[in-house]
């Protein structure tokens, strides 16, 4: 059953049937803007999840530990620690709002007990530091236990602080502040396998940090023409590879990945690999330039391939071949002959993005009416699926969704026409190990599971 | 109440009621907790003072447990606290209070020295906690301080509580404290028994393929300074082979560490071991596919080159440098353009001149490397001939004086007069006269100006005579030209060389140009005739002034421009010729 009708994401070679874990967010219909997601990324151990939403916020999730009192709940994920992480500015030099939406989060690697995550809106990074602390300091000379002061000519002994256990609790504090080094809006940053430098790429602009300076950065891209009118193309996302530190790549507005290495010179305006696959002639139209633009760029966990997601597709480059994709998958090809509502809703230029699984050997990504797909790479089958309340008992199976592609519809298909839009997932992020993924769907936060063996 | 019990012990804490002098420090300790990070900060950094009023017992079993959980501070409290720390060993008491210590374990009997270890390891705590914050700062920091408390320990202390910490950090989960691990090796290493070396030796080993980068580095840099310490078979057998994985890392942030380490292993070694174990590396790091990595090499090329000695640096190091100055990246060849003074200064004496002329002087490529070179001729001269390096400097010079940055070629004009002095007149006749009488012409008045001055200079160099036959004459001919600015040059040039020049050239060749010119056309030129002869009139004598400056004077005082007039007048009034 699950070949034909899609019935399982067949990920790691076994088909595998994915089942509703969690919910987070407000059942509300009416959604405040504030309170949209804006990225999803779990940190290297996959223990944490955060979520950085439209309103500056993020929100940290911590994977409960297999409980034996409750042998059912299989490594939920509970808020672990939530705090503003940036504000909303207004730019007086060139009359500009800066919206506090955060754009991207990227954790780091883990140093010591306390998780570090850097966080971006359009202008400025934050390093921010989320530890725990379980005790506290109690006794004053000067003051008793209920905060009265003391008779100063009354110390007969010195008191120390003693340290005293206490409730856990979460204390996220801002530890650097980068700011000041983006025109325009920061799309992408990226750690660097190096341990201490990181990566911001704004629209014409890559710049390389180190992670403890916050007053310099040096600028290894920039692609701005003297001349704005001959701006052709823009940066779209940019990444480091996971394990040489030399090597990044950039995506752009045209379609193409850049591929740099560092080694060869400071300033990596010339790139030293290019891929590009060849425009089909017979699909050009009108919307060929747009819908080509990669919205995301994501590296393998090995580091040997890269997937670009563009508005109808996602595919995977193998680092050696330029020329074409090793894989293009459709993503929901039967939007093609919808393009024309679609670049007059705007829904043509959403940014999707697109992550791996542990292996690299299944993908994901999402689309509209709050369905997300996924492709095996080693079945070549694929699968809709939707993050909905609708089938959101504990443990309950998700039920792959089909759309009509037009004529005929069959039993159990969705039409084209009645897909809705707005409900559209960007966002999604697969634990680094486990078959857990984290869907974003506009203010909630969807976590599904495999079923358990 | 805890506090209750220090004072009674009598171990020298201040105490009963004294309540006058126990305010202050209670404030201090209040303050340790306070909101505000500048007071918390005032009261670590007097925590010498709290732990005297505390005494020795009091603040090891009171006051270390709760610094220990400060780490939850902002750094620059942490960073206070570490340095502090350092100093604390004398106010956790010494084997002088162990008689009548009374520890909470109840310990008194044991030796002084046993009780010695104790007191010093409560320090650790602390200090091992800070040695594992992401701050690199107060790591560091916390490094120092450990590093410092170790040198107190006795070799018995060291093993039994200094050497366990450090491999407890070496082995730490958090890369954090196996980076702060890595720089303290060297410090217990010289001291620690047999048994124990080998063990430090498997640990530092080990940090140095650590799969964190991070550690990798911090290994790496320490390397050279763990390597000093070792015996020199170990550091041929152990060193060596952690040295060359380290340079051909897999990432380049941990290769140009490598390169550091070279300069110390390199001082280890004689000069065989040196061309086997090391110099293989050390070529490969300076052809790296990396930049950063070359542009270390090139950073550190002074030390290198000392480290290595003269023989590998000739056969080795020179050719490399060759190629680092002809680097792709400008980065690198900047960093090598400004080692060449140093490497030429650092060149055995036997064998420079040839060196530097025929493998160094040729790959330069840089003007301003080339400029610098010129600037410290002086002191080049000193060691090799000039007129040598002047053979292979010229196309440098010529090149630099048609420079198309004015600045360069008023930099090379500056250095003219020193050159001349050094190459002697006939080479400067030959080969740079011509240059600084084309820069008489230039389009930038600096450069004029510059060149009108350096003129003056070469006369007193190479005498009136010299001047008369090979200046002058160009100079007067400039008095014709077509183009005012070249004429009003003539006239400068007067104003400078006339004293120099003497009487008799100035009465016989130049005052007649200079009245010829007061019939000029052009009225900036006419009052700079005015000028120039208000200038050389105290060199003429009275019946030149008389007769043949007075007049010319008198005409152009009457000149229809205001300016001519105003300078004519001032000329006659100073020259007293009313």
């Amino acid at each position: 059953m699950a070949g034909a009708g899609g019935g399982g994401c067949p990920a790691g070679g076994n088909d595998l049937q994915w089942c509703f874990s969690q919910v987070k967010g407000a059942i509300d219909e009416d959604v405040a803007e504030a309170d949209i997601i804006s990225t999803v990324e779990f940190n290297y151990s996959g223990d944490l999840l955060a979520t950085g939403d439209k309103g500056g916020r993020v929100v940290i999730f911590q994977r409960e530990q297999e409980n034996k009192s409750h042998p059912h709940s299989r490594g939920e994920y509970n808020v672990y620690s939530t705090f503003q992480s940036h504000e909303p500015e207004f730019d007086y030099l060139k009359s500009l709002e800066i919206e506090e939406k955060i754009n991207k989060i990227r954790w780091l690697p883990q140093q010591n007990a306390a998780h570090f995550l850097l966080s971006t809106n359009d202008k400025t990074i934050k390093l921010w530091k989320i530890s725990e602390r379980d005790k506290r300091a109690e006794g004053y000379n000067l003051k008793d236990e209920d905060g009265r002061l003391r008779d100063p000519f009354r110390i007969t002994a010195l008191r120390v602080p003693i340290l005293k256990p206490m409730d856990l609790m979460v204390e996220a504090s801002p530890r650097r502040i980068f700011a000041n080094a983006h025109t325009y809006h920061i799309n992408s940053i990226s750690v660097n396998s190096d341990h201490e430098t990181y990566l911001s790429a704004d629209d014409l602009r890559i710049n390389l940090w180190h992670l403890e300076i916050t007053d310099r950065s040096f600028n290894i891209v920039d692609i701005k023409p003297a001349n704005m009118e001959e701006l052709t193309e823009v940066i779209t996302a940019a990444e480091f590879h996971p394990h040489q530190c030399n090597v990044f790549v950039y995506s752009s507005s045209k379609g193409t990945i850049r591929l740099c290495d560092m080694r060869s010179s400071a300033l990596c305006d010339r790139h030293s690999k290019f891929f590009e696959e060849p425009e089909d002639p017979s699909s050009r139209s009108f919307f060929s330039e747009i819908i080509s633009s990669i919205s995301d760029v994501k590296f393998s966990h090995s580091g040997r391939y890269m997937m670009t997601r563009d508005y109808l597709s996602v595919k995977v480059w193998d680092l050696n071949m330029e020329n074409r994709p090793v894989e293009t998958h459709q993503v929901h090809e039967y939007l093609r002959s919808k393009l024309c509502s679609l670049y007059e809703n705007d829904c043509i230029f959403d940014k999707f993005e697109c992550c791996w699984n542990g292996p690299d050997s299944a993908i994901m990504t999402g689309s509209y009416n709050n369905f997300f797909r996924m492709f095996d790479r080693n079945t070549r089958r694929d699968v809709t699926l939707e993050a909905s309340r609708e089938n959101s008992k504990p443990r309950a199976s998700l039920k792959p969704r089909r759309v009509c592609p037009g004529g005929k519809r069959k039993k159990d298909e969705i039409s084209v026409d009645s897909l809705d839009f707005n409900k559209k997932i960007l966002h999604t992020a697969w634990h680094p190990t486990d078959n857990i993924i984290a869907v974003a769907a506009t203010n909630n936060l969807y976590i599904f599971q495999d079923k358990v063996n | 109440m805890a506090g209750a019990a220090g004072p009674g012990t009598g171990s020298g804490a201040a105490g009963g009621d004294g309540d006058d002098s126990l305010y202050p420090i209670a404030v201090l300790i209040d303050e340790l907790r306070n909101e505000d990070v500048q007071l918390r900060l005032n009261s670590i950094k007097k925590l010498s003072t709290i732990a005297l009023a505390l005494g020795v017992e009091r603040t090891r079993t009171e006051l270390l447990p709760f610094l220990t959980d400060t780490i939850y501070d902002e750094d620059e409290v942490l960073l206070a606290l570490a340095e502090q720390l350092g100093n604390f060993t004398g106010l956790v008491g010494g084997p002088d209070f162990a008689h009548c210590l009374l520890t909470p374990s109840g310990i008194c009997h044991l030796g002084h020295e046993i009780l010695a270890v104790l007191q010093k390891s409560c320090l650790q705590p602390p200090l091992e906690s800070l040695a594992t914050v992401e701050e690199t700062v107060v790591r560091d920091k916390a490094v120092e301080s450990l590093r410092q408390i170790s040198q107190e320990h006795t070799p018995l202390a060291l093993e039994a509580h200094f050497v366990p910490l450090v491999k407890r950090l070496a082995s730490g989960d958090w890369f954090t404290s196996r980076t702060s691990a890595c720089g303290l090796f060297s410090v217990c290493y010289p001291r620690a028994s047999n048994a124990v070396k080998a063990e430090i030796r498997q640990h530092f080993r080990s940090l140095c393929s650590d799969d964190t980068p991070m550690v990798r580095r911090a290994a790496a840099s320490k390397l050279g300074e763990f390597a000093k310490v070792l015996e020199l078979d170990s550091v041929k057998s152990e060193i060596v082979p952690l040295f060359t994985n380290l340079a051909s890392d897999e990432q380049d942030s941990v290769r140009l560490l490598a390169v550091e380490a070279c300069v110390s292993i390199a001082q280890l070694l004689s000069q065989d071991d040196l061309e086997v174990l090391v110099m293989p590396t050390l070529r490969q790091a300076a052809e790296d596919k990396s930049w950063r990595v070359r542009y270390m090499v090139a950073d550190k090329f002074s030390e290198l080159q000392k480290a290595v000695g003269p023989k590998i640096t000739q056969n080795d190091l020179i050719p490399a440098f060759q190629n680092l100055l002809k680097d792709c990246e400008a980065e690198v060849r900047a960093a090598a353009a400004h080692k060449v003074k140093e490497l030429c200064e650092n060149l055995p004496s036997e064998g420079r001149e040839t060196i530097i002329m025929n493998q160094v002087l040729p790959y330069i490529k840089c003007p301003e490397v080339r400029l610098n070179i010129i600037s410290n001729l002086d002191c080049v001269n000193e060691v090799i001939g000039i007129r040598q390096l002047s053979q292979s400097l010229l196309p440098a010079i010529v090149e630099l004086a048609e420079d198309a940055k004015w600045r360069v070629r008023l930099a090379i004009i500056e250095y003219m007069p020193l050159l001349a002095g050094q190459l002697g007149v006939e080479f400067f006749d030959e080969k740079l006269n011509s240059l600084c009488m084309a820069w008489l012409v230039d389009h930038v008045y600096a450069i004029r100006e510059a060149a009108t001055n350096n003129l003056m200079k070469l006369v007193q160099k190479f005498g009136t005579e010299w001047a008369q036959n090979t200046i002058v004459p160009k100079v007067l001919v400039m008095a014709n030209d077509p183009n005012y600015l070249h004429r009003m040059t003539t006239l400068f040039c007067i104003n400078v060389l006339s004293e120099a020049c003497g009487q008799e050239i100035t009465t016989k060749q130049m005052l007649p140009i200079v009245l010829k010119m007061a019939g000029d056309q052009v009225a900036n030129v006419r009052f700079n005739v005015a000028k120039s002869l208000q200038k050389i009139g105290p060199i003429l004598d009275t019946d030149a002034l008389q007769e043949e400056v007075k007049p010319v004077l008198q005409k152009l005082g009457q000149d229809e421009d205001m300016d001519v007039k105003y300078f004519a007048q001032e000329a006659i009034s100073v020259l007293a010729l009313a």
